[in-house]
């Protein structure tokens, strides 16, 4: 890096801190505002769900069953919750803090910490109040989630009008982490398809494999080409190979290592060795292509092969041949 | 009882099952706790659990570990490691003050990520324990 990118990088840096540090300033200026103002609990105690949290919690307790039963002091936040239909006594300010950093990209929420103390138990009946202050807004973290910043209330629960318990809690309101880049799975090269083998490619799709045939000479030419090798020609037609061949040579790839060619045979063997064999077809073309259906060290000159074709991925199907070990 | 006892640990299969049930028992509806495909989009692999339900798991460890007539005055939580299902959290307990029938006990909820929770309990002994 040049001194001058330097200088530039540590200015957007500094511009950065100065910005992160205005920022905070105004999500400090909430502090100490109302979260929630004189809520109410959208049901008093009840056992109905007093039971539904011990099963859920697999508490067996007996102070939560029977008539004398208490709640569990630590569903003390469960009775003030929105549910559903939400927070009716949420107060401005604490939607405005929210606002204000989700517009700043912090629009995923975590619960960290949770804190409460039980001044006196909750009984079915009794009828729950609330009100919630915001204590504290962090300079800006970043975590392993992301980066933003930490929000923590107080409440005050009220049990017909008693306090019952404090309850402090602390969410991270963060602009989640970009997740990390999977690599795409490698494919397959794609065909070059020209307008002087668009035909060949035409003829796979429709899952047949043709070959060219001169019409002045009745030369068989494979690969495709504009014009005939043997006479010069430029008019030809295709012959739709019957599929049956043998392997006439071969050799067997070791390095690099390329998954997408041997992916298809074993999906544990991705990577390893693949044999590239020059199949002759019965009409006498040559052309190159994978064996399938035998191992890339079972491989033989003289191996019958017979045409098939191999969906490789949802864009690519090509012909292949399939082997058969003596 | 002693500084410094340690409570039986006590293995709890977080299954999904579990982490749906003790996010509608907590009336806590945020779609992490309950869609995966949802948690996905968020950056989570899949659904985790509330802090809710950590809560009162919490609760339940120190009630079912000192026995009937335990009550609890404080618990205090942090969440590390997300709980998701398949996972397997054991919680232990180690008693690090004690004031008469109060004691203070620190707990750890460990899972195959790490701690899922650390935290403290204040709880007034049942006389039988506090003997």
């Amino acid at each position: 890096m040049t001194a001058t990118a330097d200088q530039a990088a540590g200015r957007g840096a500094d511009a950065d801190a100065e910005e992160a540090a205005r920022f905070h300033a105004l999500l400090k200026t909430f502090e100490g505002r109302p979260a929630a103002t004189a809520g109410r609990g959208k049901d008093p105690v009840n056992q109905p769900m007093i039971r539904h949290w011990c099963e859920a919690m697999g508490d067996a307790d007996p102070a939560y069953t029977g008539p004398d039963a208490i709640a569990p002091p630590t569903m003390l936040q469960a009775w003030t919750m929105g549910g559903l239909s939400g927070h009716g006594d949420r107060s401005s300010a604490y939607d405005e803090l929210l606002a204000l950093l989700d517009g700043a990209g912090c629009t995923s929420v975590v619960a960290t910490d949770c804190e409460q103390e039980y001044l006196r138990p909750l009984r079915p009946g009794d009828t729950i109040t609330y009100d919630a202050v915001i204590e504290s807004v962090s300079p800006r973290k970043t975590t392993k989630l992301g980066t933003g910043h930490f929000v923590t209330t107080r409440m005050d629960v009220r049990a017909d009008g008693e306090l019952a318990g404090t309850h402090r809690f602390r969410i991270l309101k963060y602009a989640p982490a970009a997740p990390r880049e999977k690599k795409p799975a490698a494919r397959r090269p794609r065909p070059v398809v020209n307008r002087d083998n668009q035909g060949f490619w035409d003829g796979v799709a429709a899952r047949e494999l043709l070959i060219q045939r001169c019409t002045a000479c009745a030369t068989l030419r494979f690969p495709w080409l504009p014009g005939c090798n043997a006479c010069a020609s430029l008019d030809w037609d295709t012959v739709e190979a019957s599929g049956a061949g043998t392997v006439f040579s071969y050799v067997v790839m070791h390095h690099p290592p390329f998954p997408a060619f041997t992916a298809h045979e074993d999906p544990a063997a991705a990577g390893g060795p693949y044999a590239v064999a020059l199949v002759e077809l019965a009409e006498g073309v040559r052309m190159v292509s994978n064996i399938t259906g035998v191992p890339y060290d079972k491989v033989r000159i003289g191996m019958p092969v017979q045409l098939e074709f191999l969906r490789v991925d949802e864009d690519l199907e090509l012909p292949v041949f399939r082997g058969s070990e003596g | 009882m002693n500084v410094g006892d340690t409570l039986a640990p006590l293995e709890i299969p977080v299954t999904r099952t579990l982490i749906v049930a003790g996010a509608i028992a907590s009336r806590d509806y945020q779609d992490v706790h309950h869609d995966a495909s949802l948690a996905r989009e968020k950056g989570s692999p899949d659904i985790f659990m509330n802090i809710l339900t950590t809560n009162g798991l919490v609760g339940r460890y120190i009630t079912d570990r000192l026995g009937p007539g335990a009550v609890l005055r404080k618990v205090a939580i942090r969440l590390g490691a997300p709980n998701h299902p398949g996972d397997t959290m054991v919680l232990t307990g180690t008693v690090v003050a004690l004031d008469g029938d109060r004691a203070e006990i620190r707990v750890v909820g460990a899972n195959g990520i790490g701690h899922h929770v650390t935290g403290t309990v204040t709880v007034i002994l049942p006389a039988e324990v506090a003997a």
